[in-house]
């Protein structure tokens, strides 16, 4: 089920982006942009968390995730040490995508040349 | 005149995209994307016997990691230009907009070059990212207390 789930709800995301890019002017650095906002944005009211318990894995790989991975993690810690904890907590999950991309991506520009 | 004259040649000649094909494209190539983000996170979880927040890290590595090589491949680009969003909206889009953004700079140098230019395009993402989240989480912090 959550197999299905995972299909339809990344599925209707990126289909939404391809409507946007396909029918406006706005680059796809705006949409990713945009759907990063709204992700952070469904968290106010926990919707992404409910999305992300019922949906799985589907949920957790598109872009509006990040948003939703930020405010959750700067929240918990904000929970944990008062105001201040919202900055001080805002990376606490994401660090691992970040750190990840950044660490692979050197490596990788240092063995490979630009293709053209 | 002449301006809109090479307009309406150059509107004459440009490869119509079929709008429809594009968004059924995006939507499979996007689904199958999610069914395998599920699938490694259960694997992950099942293989190494740790928590769903802790798979959802390795699984989101396993994909920049693969988005990363193919881009250094250069194949990456080809994909997207068959896949369309469906490979932008997921994090593959996030790793492979620095990737690229690394080695078009490559040539001027470690500094200067990729070193100034990684978050060239992925930046704007974690700005708004950040802001947006730091705003919302204040909202929601002072309103709902947490």
């Amino acid at each position: 089920m959550t197999y299905l789930l995972s299909f339809l709800f990344c599925g209707a995301l990126c289909l939404i982006a391809q409507a946007i890019i396909d029918n406006t002017k706005l680059s796809a650095g705006h949409i990713t942009s945009m759907f990063v906002v709204i992700g952070a944005g469904l968290d106010i009211f926990d919707i992404y968390d409910k999305i992300v318990d019922c949906v799985g894995g589907g949920a957790l790989v598109p872009i509006t995730s990040f948003g939703h991975s930020l405010i959750h993690a700067s929240l918990d810690q904000g929970m944990e040490s008062g105001f201040f904890g919202l900055m001080l907590g805002m990376f606490n999950i994401t660090a691992t995508g970040i750190t990840a991309a950044i660490v692979i991506s050197f490596f990788i520009a240092l063995i490979f040349r630009p293709k053209n | 005149m002449e301006a809109k004259k090479y307009q309406k040649i150059v509107d004459k000649h440009a490869p119509k995209e079929n709008k429809t094909v594009n968004l059924i494209t995006a939507f499979i190539v996007g689904g199958l994307i999610g069914v395998l983000a599920n699938f490694l996170l259960e694997l992950y979880g099942y293989l190494f016997h740790i928590s769903t927040n802790q798979a959802g890290g390795y699984m989101l590595i396993t994909f920049i990691f693969i988005a990363c090589l193919l881009t250094g491949l250069g194949v990456f680009d080809n994909l997207v230009q068959k896949g369309k969003m469906g490979l932008i909206i997921p994090i593959t889009g996030f790793a492979h907009s620095m990737q690229s953004a690394m080695l078009d700079y490559k040539k001027e140098g470690p500094i200067y070059g990729f070193g100034s230019n990684a978050f060239k395009l992925a930046g704007s993402v974690i700005l708004y990212g950040v802001v947006s989240a730091y705003v919302f989480g204040l909202i929601r912090f002072i309103i709902f207390g947490g």
